[in-house]
Order: C-alpha cells, then structure tokens, then sequence
C-alpha cells in the first residue's frame, strides 16, 4: 500500500498505512504527552492524555492508537485539546495524593511534568480520594496504589512480557485498582520481582525500596554496566550517589535486554555493598588471618610461589580462574600462570558447562551459542527441553514467549510444569532422564516422514547413515513407552520443529556428563543438522551458561588446552606468536584440569593454587574432597571480594574488585563483547583485578606496563583473530559479537553460515541409556543458574549477600 | 389434531407471577374431567403484556385471559372449554377499555403494535422445532445456503436493518466487512449481555423463539464466512441459556447445525459462553476480551471486530433482536415487506421495555417512527393515576431524557439522537411529575460511574466528579458554577472515552439540564425540589383548608409527626418529619403538599 500523506500541527508529513497518528508526530519530532502507551504492548488507549484533535472527527481522538488518514488534518495542541488535557489532568489530581516533596518519583514523573506542561497546580474538583493500604510486604518494592493512574502498564509487561501475571486490574468504577488477586499482598502473589512493572511506572506508584531517601534523579549519575549475574549480559546502568549504586534501571536500547530485566539484574547488584567485603590483604598467621600491607602480601606470595617452582617445577602450580572476571583480568590471570611457566589453568565452574561445550564443539565445531538471544523472538518454532529459562534465563524466557505470542509453535518438553507451558502449542510432560529418548524418536519420525532437510544433509553435514540407522528403533511408539508420552504427542512435536521455516532449541548448558549431558546435547544439535536450523537468522542452538563471562574467560585461555580464542597450544606457531608477544616462553605441555586437579589424589602433583574469584568448596560435586585437595596445598592465593568457603583455607587472601568498581569487558552468551563502566571507588585497599595482576607480574620480574584495561583488551585483540576488529572505541558504541575480524566488520550474528568451524556439521549416533537420577540430596535442588535439576554447586557467593536471597535461593553466584 | 391450542405464558414475567402452578392445575383440571387429549398445553413465550401476568391466551379463539389465579382454572375449564362461553371476570380490563376485552387485537396495549421480532414468542413452544418449522422457520436459512454470500449482506443492507443492540448500525454492512476480511477462520457472535437494567427484550426472544436466534446466526455465518458462533448470554438468564441449549440440540438433531448443513457443504458449530454480567461486557470489544477468558474490558477500534475479533479472527457481533430479524429479511420477499414499515432512516420494527410512570408496562414491539404519544397514551395507557406526564428516558442508563414538549418525536435512531437520547437497547421509563430531573440523572449515572469498566480516565474519574456534584445538588449544597462545571466535565467525557459507556453516560445529565435546567437552578438557587424528592429541599405541609382530620396520615406516619385534633386540620412538625412520603400517599383528599423549606401551606410555584 502506498504512503498515507498527512499534516500535523502545519506540517506535511508521509507515513506507512497502519502509523498511528501519535508515531507520525513523533517522526516530526512533536512531542504529544502519554502515560499509558507502549511500544511493546498492544494498543491500550487508556488514560486518554494523547488526545488529539483531528479536523472534521466528531470527538477527540487518542493519538497512541488512532492509525493516520489520507489527508488527515491534526492539531495537537489546540485549544479543545488543551482544554481535555487539562480535565484529565485535574481530574487525575483531584484523586492524587500531592506528595511530590517526598515522593521518589519527582523530577521523572510524568503526572508531575504534565501537570507543569500545562499548567495544572490545583484540581478544581474535590471529593472522594482512594485511601488504599500501602503494601511493602516484599523485600523489593513498596507498591502505593493511591498514586497509581491506572495506565495499565505494569499489567501489560507483567502478564504479557514476563508472563508472571502477578497482576491484574481488579473491580470496577471509581474503586478500580491495580493489584494481584483478591487484593493480596504482591508478596503473596506470582511476582518474580523482575522489577518490569517499576521500571515503566510513569508516576511514583512502585518504589523500589532501596532508594528512599537516597537520592533525586538530577542527584545521581548514570553509569553503564552489565548484570553481573547470568551469560545473557543485560545491559544495565547503575545510578550512582556518593560512591554509592542507590538504583538500577534496564538501558532501554540495548539489543540485548532491550528495557528488560529479572530479580537478578534489577536487585541483585547490593552486594557490592556488603559489609562482608574483604577490603585488605589478609595473610594467615598463627592459624588466623591478619591485615597486612599489599607489599608484605606481595612479597609472601612471590616468595612462596618461587619457592616451590624451584623446589616441584613450574607444573606444581596451578590457576584457577573465574566466570565473573572480566575478559582483561581472565586474559592477564592465564597469561601469568602460563608467564610462570605451565598451562595449569582452568575454572572449577566450567565443570557443570563441560559436556555442553563437548558436544557443540564435536558436532559443530564452536561451543558457543549459535545465535542472537534476540532471533528466538522472530523464529517461527520452538523446542525447549529439559530446562526452564524463566528461572535461569529470564529474558530468554521473555524472548520464547513473544514468539509463542506472535504465533511461533512452541513446544515444551520437561517433566514438570512450567510457566511457558501457559503459551505453548504442544506440552509434553515426559519422564524426567528420558529427554534423549525423545529427541531420538523425533529425529526418526523426521527422517520416517521425509521431514529432513535433505540438500542442507548433503552438503553441509556428515554421519547422516550412522544416525539414521542409529535412531531406526526409537519409532514414536517405542519413545512413548520410555518417555510416557503418546506416540502422537511425538510426532507431532517433531512435525512442528521440522515443519517450520526456521526453528529454534533452547535448552540449557548446565547438562551434566553423569547424566548423559553430551549425549543429550550431540541429540539436540542432530535435529538441528537434520532440518538445516543452523547457519541462518532466527535458527540454531541455544545452551546459555549461569554465570556472566562464562563465555569470555573461556575465550581468554582460562583453559588448559588453548589459549585465547581456543588457538591450540599443540600449534607451534601459536606458541612463537605468544611467546614473542609476551617476552616469555610458553609451554607445549597441556595443562591440568581443575577437575583431575580435585580428582582426589592426596599426592597430587600440585603444590601451590592461585585461585581468583571463584568458590569451588561451597561449589564442588563432594565439597570435603575439594576442601581437603586445598588443604594439603603448600601454598594457597585466594582473591575474591568476600571471606567465602574456599578463601577461608588459602595461607593469602587478596581483596578483590566488584564489576562495578572497574572497567573492563565481558563475553556474553550470544558472543557479545560488551564494555562495562568504573562506577564506583573501590572500597579500602581494594584496587582493580587487572592492577593486582600487573602489580604482581613485575614483582614476578615480568615487564608489564599496561596503563589501563583498553591496552590490555588491544592486546587480546591482537592476539586473538575473533576479536581482531573489536576496541573499546567501538565498544563504547555497542557491543560486538565475535567473531569481528576487522575493524570494519559489524560482528556476527551467528554462527556457522556458510561453513561450520569444523567444517562439516557431525551427526552423531546416540543411545539412549536409562540412568539412575543423581541422588536427591539437600543441594539437589534446582539450580538458579542453569534451572537444572540436581545442581550441586549452590555456592550463593554473591546473592546470598544481596535481597535477591529473599527470593531466590540456592544460586550458583 | 388438538380442538384448542392453550398457551401459558413461560417466560421469566409470568413464571415469578405463578405461571407454573397455574399450568399445573390447569392439567388437573383437565385430567379430572377426562378431556386432557383434546387439548395442548404449551408453556410459551411472552406476549409482552407482563404487567398482567399471569397469562393464558386461548388459540384459535384468540381469547386472552390475565391476572390468573389457580383457583380460576376450574371455571375456565368448565365454562370455555366445555361450555364454549368465554369467561369474562378473567379478561382484560383497565381505564383504558370500556368493556373487558376479549381478544388479543382489542386490548388497547397492542392495538398500535406490529410484530416481527416477537412473532413467534407466545404462539409457539418455543422447546419445540417443529413448530417453528411449521411457522416458517428455517426456510430462509434454506434460501441463503443457495445464495451467493455477498448477495446476502446485499440483501440485508438493501432491507435497511440497522443493529438493535444500540448504535444502530447497518447490518448487510458489517457483514460484508467479515466477509471481505482475509482469514479463513471467523466467528459470528450474539450479544445476548442485554446489560440495560430496564430492558428484557432480548431475553424474550432467547425464551420464545430461540431457532430464531440460531437462524439468524446461521445465515449470518452463511453471508459473512464463518463457521463457528459464540451466544455471550447473562449467567442470569437460566431459561433463556436451557431454551438455547435444547433448541442447539434439536438443531443439531435434524441437521441444522454441525457439518454440511442441507447438504450444501456449509459447516456451523455453536457455543453458549455464559457472561458474568457486567454492564460494560455488552460493549462489543469487552464482550470478546470475555468470551476469551479475559477480564471484560474494552480496547480502541480499529482494528474492528470484523478485521480481528474473538481469538483474533473476523468477527461480527450482533445483537439478539438484530438476528430476529434476519430470517424475516432472508426469506422470499422478505427484505421488500420489512422495507415497507418504518421511517427512511430506520427500518422495521423495534421492541421497547416500557415501564415506570405508566399505565400498562410491560414489551412492546412498533414500527420504527412510533411517536412517544402513541407509545405512552396509546398503548401505555396514559399515566398512572392519571398524573401529568413528565418525561421519558429513551435508551436506558446512557440515554436521554425527552420532555413532555417533544411529545410528537418519533422513535427512530436519528430522531432520538438529534433530541439528544439514544435508541439504545429500546428502554423507555416514563416519569410524572414527582419525578426530580436532579435526582433521574443522579441515579442513572451513579449505575453507569458503577460500572465504568475503570480502564480510561475521563469515564472512571469523571463520571465519578460529576455524580458527586449532582448528589451535592440534591442535598441542597449546589453552588451556582455547577451546572458549567458539569457541562463542561461531560462534554469532555463523551468527547475523549474510549468506548460507548464514557461516550453516552452523561447523556442523561446534559439532557435533563438541556430540558429542565429551570429544575436544577431551582435546586441550586432556592433550595427547593418541586418534585418532592431531595429530601432537604421540601418540606410536606398540610392544607388547612381542605384538611377533614380523617387521621389516615396520622396512622401512617412512623415517627408520629403528624398532630390534630379528631375531624381538625392537622399540622406537620417539620422538625419530626423525616419526608418519608408515607402520609402523602396515604391522603385521599390530596391535602398533603410539597412546599419549599419553611413556607407555609402556599404551594411554592
Ligand atoms: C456500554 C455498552 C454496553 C452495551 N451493551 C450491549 C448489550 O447488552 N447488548 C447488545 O446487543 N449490545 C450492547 N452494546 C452494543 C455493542 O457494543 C454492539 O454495538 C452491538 O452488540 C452490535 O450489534 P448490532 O449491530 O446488532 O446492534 C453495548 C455497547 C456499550 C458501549
Ligand atoms: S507520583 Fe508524581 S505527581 Fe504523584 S506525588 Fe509522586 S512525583 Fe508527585
Ligand atoms: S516485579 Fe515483575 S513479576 Fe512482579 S508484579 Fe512487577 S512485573 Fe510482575
Ligand atoms: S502502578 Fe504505575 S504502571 Fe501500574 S497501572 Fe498504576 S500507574 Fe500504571
Ligand atoms: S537475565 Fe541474566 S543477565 Fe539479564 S538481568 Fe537476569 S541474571 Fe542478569
Ligand atoms: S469509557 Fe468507561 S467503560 Fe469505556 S473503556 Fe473507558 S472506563 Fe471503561
Ligand atoms: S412524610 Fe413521613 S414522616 Fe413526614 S409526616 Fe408524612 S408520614 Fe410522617
Ligand atoms: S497514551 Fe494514548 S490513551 Fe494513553
Ligand atoms: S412474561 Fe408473561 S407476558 Fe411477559
């Protein structure tokens, strides 16, 4: 259809059919008020303040919803208009507590701004006022429905973006109000506390309860971050006051969480301020620790490392790295371990990742992620299987669910009901432990039928026979038996994934190897290869991580194997080209894993552990083995912000930075390198990761000279092809996805277009083996991070610190 | 073959005036004296005239028998039935008749009537198909499934219906709207919410002629391509949902409803979804958010419901007496003979619930361009008690009231909306003159600021502000900028709501003020309700001229304010009295009056 030609306010102006009249404004930059519109939800059309004249109508009309007309005239802001709007003002008012002094929402609230717009100090109405109980049941956030105006916003986000439908609007009339049912306390209600509905409020009805009295808004800087938290790296900005985070709000923008977030994100940042916060070295002394200076606890440390190098060897000694380093300190913390002489380094959390990373290296050559978190919004079927994103991955969650919403088919197979179920076309509530079974019996009912994409079989994949024939006897009846579904129910899912222009699998990383966690992910990435869902938009395989740079410190050589960018240390030219690079030479020797390193034996080889940031006693599988393999140490560095479990063992603990006290980057999921902001001092002693690490490199005697993080990411970049293109000049911009091989390349969406890393797509024959189900125990609970059942490694380092622990328990961070 | 056919009005009027202990001993009666077999029994639709219910109409004599009582069975029995006499102590009788009337036609309340809608309700079972097959029924469902759709909506526009569920819009129109949207799957909708308080059209026909309804749906579904319906039906219509269901189940029974209907390969499945019975569910987009499962409120059009409707689909909703209507239209001929009642505008007939000040309320169905006078005189009978007639609210709660001087207006849509009422869903309340303009637009906007579903500013807090002047204006505390304030506060409601109720609900206030404005300033400026009504605007005084001391007041009055001696003039302690109104219904001699706070027994104006 041709463009509709229009003019507002004396201004031509040409627009697709189906613009509403308030976006065709907006292109001409006037700016008509609103409180209850959103982009993001259907067309509400409620308060009525966008009111707009249109010449020759026969009543105002509500510019947010009122599509444009060939020729249409429009006046925003005549006199009719005014007039309404400043009715509707007053009439807002005269049922508004004016409590503007002390109200938190003053200088962002949109009431407070109209009413100034136009002029409306007073209500020239008087009468009944709501008089509702004000409810701060909850941990989170005061909810004062008397200044709620009844947008109809916060509904919208929380029964439709979110899914939680915590709330709803509740009776009618004058007494209309806002609130979950029965007038429950929100506390009693589904609230996730994701915080969605606070952060769209256009008045001062949600608080969030930190805040009070901490700070106006014209009071706070706004520093951008990144959550802390999960591998999806929501982008974030920390609103600061006096070395202080006193508020978080979502970035609007970002193409990642696009305004959203989840309790995490939103509430999880106090740590920060814990008091529990390690401020100062610490050396063990007589059994206890005490303060010492960075140089007495520089000095021990190069004295005691030296010592059993030169007593054991360089393979005596060991790193252990973090997921929630930034890229700058995991590059710096592997380049000193290897600077020392070994590739004994390794992160114990990588452990509950280890057979995802397996099976999407084996099959497609690349563990990451295949696509955008964002193409799953777009895709037009979804698989998801044995996890639940609501509670590991929110905003994935989000993203499945406005596709179910568009019309993608969704289908959910896990063994316990879960909110997407609500949104989806098909549940199969299978056996828990039997989610191989069923995506055999899907691969061959896809194979049966013909459903196979059998060009993209031919020419970018290999091993199709082995898996035919492999898959031959899990026919639908076969699997129902195994997985208690019905055959029918079996088909039908698998029609629905193959079917489809371009479908999508979200599972999870957190898929253990004792459970057949490889096995399962090589069956997932099957369907994937059968139906061609990889190497284009809105396709591919999902397995996000739990912690937030899980992604990037694996990509930084936090391995023992590779080095950055996975470059194989085998490869001599690697080593000459980090040799050179680095002044020092780099050994062929593979390193040690952190999980041989625990296996048990008293006699380990390893004499000494630097530990930076992570908490394997509170984390391992059999916590007392960790322990007492830390115990028989000759010498152990722990550096993390807080006393935990692990640093409590160690003969020096240093303090460590939080991620909002330094710049640096973080890899998330989706290959996404994003740069987060210093927000704050330190607190104490405390000085940036990277500093600690350049600091003790030259009491090493290693000549590093690093200024700051942006030399050490542009030396990652050097050294590494995948982010050869990405600086933090661009970075400041967005983030880039890797791999960017040049400074001209806008990043890549996803992976595998036109070759897979490893060239052909692998298929590969699995069978499925009933297994015993890990033991129930007191920490096989569901794991917050990876929603996976039986997780043992509920260290609680951070949110055990935070409110978020009024909410979520048992979390991996 | 039965020598009489016996219908027992069974509709929801007649049935809580005793209609089934009435039919249970009329059979008795019949069985006892032998002759149950040579006559049919049917418990049938209303005939409209409930006020006299209950009611027995006696086919093909025609006779209509009224005010029942079980005791009157055996003489209607002996005397009509076996004796042929008709009995006249049970007809119709009333001022306006001067000898009891027998017969339907010459019973005053329908003498200016003219039945399409209702024509069935009453003279068929409405349990059974067969009867509304004798009558005609299904015959123009046959037609359309040879027709071409769009011929169809053609025909209906062509016909001038327009929808009876209160905006009155053309029907073939809307039609060909679902029609011509893209999708293969649509939905036909019936509004039976019938959410006007006054107004039980709707549930007469569901009770008196369902097949009706679930033709009309179907040659809907026919024209506009749809192949499922939804009848959204208040949950407190149980008689109307249990006729719906048996006559669904008779339908399906003879392949009316379900796959290839009349083997023309034209598919219908029917569902009831019962509303909870909010007045805003019957506005049509809160009506779909319902039928979905969702709390009823409405959304901005467009999108239409004929582009995206009940679970997103083309939809077309339309009210009960507007699917009446269409077999009517739709059958041979049909569309030219509805063409000729009615005005140019509005074509056809059209049912009113008339009820208040009058003499006989009750439904009553006339061609569209009825003027008022005929309705309330002619067939209302006049005003009770031979009162002034004052005004009447056309068009329910978001109506308007039309005063006495406009006494000629015929009823039509534009008519109505021109002297600013609405048809609406063809509520007319008459009121006298002790009804109070102030407190007539008090009541019916508290019902609709009730409600206001709350999802739009100007309707829930406006309504809301304009109520509480109003009450402050009844209890004597008006000030003078009021009435601009409220002027000013409805116009902006009707002009920026969202939907039907905030567009209409100040009808009634700017029509009484538009109307009486006289009675408002009386109330504002001299504290003084001419109608008896604000209670802290009048005081009840006795003549003492014409007062004969016959105590009927005194007796009545609770809270003993009434003093005199015997066969003396009695006095009112204005202090004592709390303007009940007990002793000004009680006096015979009409010496009781409504004076202003603190005259004396001079009658104010
Ligand atoms: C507040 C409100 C209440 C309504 N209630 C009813 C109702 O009870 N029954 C009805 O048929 N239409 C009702 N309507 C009108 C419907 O929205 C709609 O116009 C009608 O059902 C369309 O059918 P028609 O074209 O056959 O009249 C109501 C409208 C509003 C604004
Ligand atoms: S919500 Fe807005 S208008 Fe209301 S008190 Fe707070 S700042 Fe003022
Ligand atoms: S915090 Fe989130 S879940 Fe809770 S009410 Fe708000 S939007 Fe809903
Ligand atoms: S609480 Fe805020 S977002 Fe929710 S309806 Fe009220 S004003 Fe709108
Ligand atoms: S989804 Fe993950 S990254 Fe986003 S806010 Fe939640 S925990 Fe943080
Ligand atoms: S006009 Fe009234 S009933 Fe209609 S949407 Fe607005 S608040 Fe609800
Ligand atoms: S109005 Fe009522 S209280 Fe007053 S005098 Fe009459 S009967 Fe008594
Ligand atoms: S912004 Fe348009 S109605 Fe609220
Ligand atoms: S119910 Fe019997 S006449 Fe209306």
């Amino acid at each position: 259809m041709s463009a509709i030609k229009l003019t507002i306010d004396g201004q031509e102006i040409e627009v697709a059919p189906g613009t509403t009249i308030l976006e065709a404004a907006r292109q001409l930059g006037i700016d008509i008020p609103t409180f209850c519109e959103d982009p993001e939800l259907p067309p509400n059309g409620a308060c009525r303040i966008c009111v707009v004249e249109v010449e020759k109508a026969r009543a105002l009309v509500a510019s947010c919803v009122a599509p444009v007309g060939p020729d249409m005239v429009v006046h925003t802001e005549s006199e009719r208009v005014i007039n309404a709007r400043k009715n509707n003002l007053s009439l807002m008012l005269a049922n508004h507590p004016l409590d503007c002094i002390t109200c938190e929402k003053t200088g962002e609230c949109k009431l407070q701004d109209y009413c100034y717009r136009y002029g409306v100090a007073s209500t020239e109405f008087f009468g009944a006022v709501k008089d509702l109980p004000y409810d701060d049941t909850n941990a989170f956030f005061l909810r004062d429905m008397n200044k709620c105006i009844l947008c109809g916003i916060c509904v919208g986000k929380c029964q439709q973006v979110v899914g939680a439908g915590a709330i709803d609007f509740t009776k009618r009339g004058f007494g209309t109000n806002v609130s979950p049912g029965f007038e429950d306390p929100i506390e009693e209600s589904s609230c996730v506390f994701c915080g969605m509905c606070i952060d769209n409020c256009p008045v001062g009805a949600l608080i969030p309860k930190y805040v009070t009295g901490k700070g106006r808004p014209w009071q706070t800087e706004s520093v951008p971050s990144v959550c802390p938290y999960c591998s999806l790296g929501c982008n974030i900005n920390l609103h600061i006051k006096d070395n202080e985070v006193i508020g978080v709000s979502p970035d609007q923008e970002s193409p990642v969480n696009r305004g959203h977030l989840c309790v995490q994100g939103k509430f999880g940042w106090d740590f920060v301020h814990s008091r529990d916060r390690v401020t100062a070295p610490l050396v063990r002394s007589n059994g206890v620790f005490v303060e010492v200076s960075w140089e007495e606890a520089l000095d021990y440390i190069i004295d005691n490392i030296k010592d059993i190098q030169s007593r054991y060897g360089a393979d005596a000694l060991m790193g252990l790295g973090s997921p929630k380093s930034s890229n700058e300190d995991s590059y710096l913390f592997q380049k000193l371990i290897r600077s020392l002489g070994t590739n004994n380094v390794d992160s114990y959390t990588r452990h509950c990742h280890v057979s995802a990373v397996d099976g999407m290296m084996d099959a497609f050559g690349n563990a990451a992620t295949t696509n955008t978190i964002d193409e799953v919004a777009a895709t037009d079927a979804i698989l998801v299987i044995g996890a639940n994103p609501a509670e590991s991955h929110p905003i994935l969650d989000y993203r499945v669910r406005e596709a179910a919403q568009k019309g993608a088919k969704l289908v959910v197979a896990v063994p316990e009901m879960i909110g997407l179920v609500d949104v989806s076309t098909a549940y199969l509530p299978l056996e828990a432990g039997t989610e191989l079974a069923l995506l055999n019996g899907m691969a061959n009912v896809i194979i049966s039928e013909g459903l196979h994409d059998q060009d993209f079989v031919d020419k970018r994949t290999e091993g199709f026979e082995e898996l035919k024939k492999a898959v031959e006897k899990y026919t639908p009846e076969h699997v129902a038996g195994i997985t208690g579904l019905e055959a029918e129910a079996v088909r039908s899912a698998a029609r629905a994934y193959a079917s489809a222009e371009k479908a999508v699998i979200v599972s999870d990383a957190g898929v253990r190897e004792e459970t057949g966690g490889a096995a399962f992910v090589r069956a997932l990435t099957n369907l994937a290869l059968l139906t061609g869902n990889v190497g284009k938009e809105s396709t591919g395989v999902y397995l996000p991580y739990g912690e937030n740079n899980l992604q990037g410190m694996a990509d930084m050589g936090v391995l023992p194997n590779v080095i950055t960018g996975y470059q194989h240390l085998q490869d001599q030219k690697v080593r000459d080209k980090f040799s050179k690079s680095w002044g020092v030479e780099i050994s062929e020797t593979p390193g040690m894993t952190a999980a041989e390193a625990f296996e048990g034996r008293k006699n380990s080889s390893i004499k000494a552990m630097y530990i930076m940031g992570e908490n394997p006693v509170a984390c391992g599988g059999d916590r007392l083995k960790v322990a007492e393999n830390l115990e028989n140490l000759d010498f152990l560095v722990v550096q993390d912000i807080f006393m935990t479990e692990t640093a409590s063992l160690a003969d020096v603990v240093l303090p460590a930075s939080a991620f909002a006290e330094k710049l640096g980057t973080y890899t998330n999921v989706e290959r996404r390198v994003q740069l987060s902001q210093t927000a704050l001092e330190p607190p104490g002693e405390v000085f940036p990761d990277w500093a600690v690490l350049v600091e003790l490199a030259e009491w090493f005697g290693f000549e590093w000279d690093y200024t700051g993080p942006e030399e050490i990411f542009d030396e990652i970049a050097s050294l590494t092809p995948e982010y050869s293109g990405i600086s933090y000049y661009r970075l400041a911009e967005q983030g880039l996805q890797w791999p960017c091989p040049d400074e001209d390349h806008p990043g890549t969406r996803f992976l595998h277009e036109d070759s897979f890393s490893r060239g052909k797509g692998l298929f590969a024959a699995v069978d499925y083996k009933p297994e015993a189900l890990p033991a129930s125990s007191e920490h096989a609970a569901v794991c917050c991070a990876t929603g996976y059942h039986g997780c043992q490694c509920l260290s609680e380092t951070l949110s055990k610190r935070s409110v978020i622990s009024a909410f979520k328990k048992g979390c991996c961070v | 073959m039965y020598e009489k056919h016996i219908m027992i009005c069974g509709a929801t009027g007649c049935l809580s005036s005793g209609s089934n202990q009435i039919a249970e001993a009329l059979k008795e009666e019949l069985e006892k004296q032998g002759i149950k077999d040579k006559y049919r029994l049917v418990m049938g639709g209303c005939p409209g005239f409930c006020e006299v219910g209950p009611i027995i109409v006696i086919y093909p004599d025609e006779v209509f028998y009224c005010r029942l009582k079980t005791k009157d069975m055996a003489e209607l029995v002996e005397q009509h039935l076996i004796g042929g006499e008709i009995v006249e102590r049970l007809l119709y009788k009333g001022p306006d008749v001067e000898a009891p009337a027998r017969f339907y036609d010459t019973i005053p309340f329908y003498s200016k009537q003219k039945f399409n809608v209702l024509r069935n309700s009453g003279i068929i079972d409405p349990e059974s198909i067969d009867e509304y097959i004798m009558r005609g029924g299904y015959r123009a469902l046959k037609r359309a499934l040879q027709m071409d759709p769009q011929a169809i909506c053609d025909e209906v526009k062509d016909a001038g219906l327009r929808g009876r569920g209160g905006a009155g819009f053309p029907t073939g129109l809307k039609w060909g709207f679902t029609n011509k949207a893209p999708g293969d799957k649509k939905y036909i909708v019936c509004n039976a919410d019938e959410g006007d308080p006054g107004a039980f059209m709707d549930r007469s026909i569901l009770e008196g002629d369902p097949h009706a309804i679930l033709e009309g749906m179907l040659i809907a579904g026919r024209a506009c391509g749809a192949d499922e319906g939804y009848i959204y039906c208040r949950a407190e219509y149980p008689l109307a949902i249990r006729r719906l269901k048996t006559a669904i189940q008779q339908a399906e029974e003879y392949g009316l409803l379900g796959t290839n209907i009349l083997d023309s390969g034209f598919n219908f499945k029917m569902n009831i979804k019962e509303g909870a019975g909010a007045f805003v569910c019957g506005e049509e987009t809160a009506l779909l958010a319902s039928i979905e499962g969702k709390r009823g409120m409405p959304r901005p059009r467009p999108p239409f419901p004929a582009q995206v409707g009940v679970f997103g689909k083309p939809t077309t909703i339309n009210n009960v007496e507007t699917l009446a209507n269409i077999p009517l239209i739709v059958r041979e001929g049909g569309a030219e003979e509805f063409k000729k009642v009615g005005t140019e505008g509005s074509k056809g007939t059209k049912v009113f619930a008339l009820a208040g000040k009058v003499r006989n309320t009750g439904l009553v169905e006339g061609p569209m361009g009825i003027t008022i006078e005929e309705i309330i005189f002619d067939v209302g009978g006049g005003i009770q008690g031979g009162r002034e007639f004052k005004a009447v609210q056309a068009g329910g709660p978001s109506g308007g009231c039309i005063p006495q001087d406009l006494i000629n207006l015929p009823i039509d849509y534009d008519s109505l909306t021109k002297a600013g009422a609405i048809m609406g869903s063809g509520g007319l309340v008459v009121m006298d003159d002790r009804t109070c303009m102030v407190d007539l637009a008090k009541y019916f906007l508290s019902f609709t600021q009730k409600e206001s579903c709350g999802k739009c500013t100007p309707c829930r807090e406006g309504t809301k502000r304009m109520l509480e002047i109003l009450e402050r204006i009844s209890e004597g505390e008006g000030i003078p900028e009021d009435l601009d304030t409220l002027d000013s506060l409805a116009h902006s409601i009707k002009d920026s709501s969202l939907c039907g109720l905030g567009q209409t609900c100040p009808n009634p206030v700017l029509t009484t003020i538009r109307y009486f404005r006289h009675e408002y300033e009386e109330h504002i400026n001299e504290n003084y309700c001419r109608s008896g009504i604000c209670k802290p605007l009048f005081q009840y005084v006795i003549d003492q001229e014409n007062c004969n001391g016959c105590r009927a007041c005194v007796r009545v009055c609770p809270v003993d304010a009434i003093e005199g001696e015997k066969k003396e003039p009695h006095e009112i302690d204005q202090e004592l009295c709390t303007r009940c109104g007990s002793c000004i219904e009680k006096c015979r001699f009409d010496c009781i009056m409504i004076t202003r706070v603190g005259s004396e027994a001079d009658v104010g104006n």
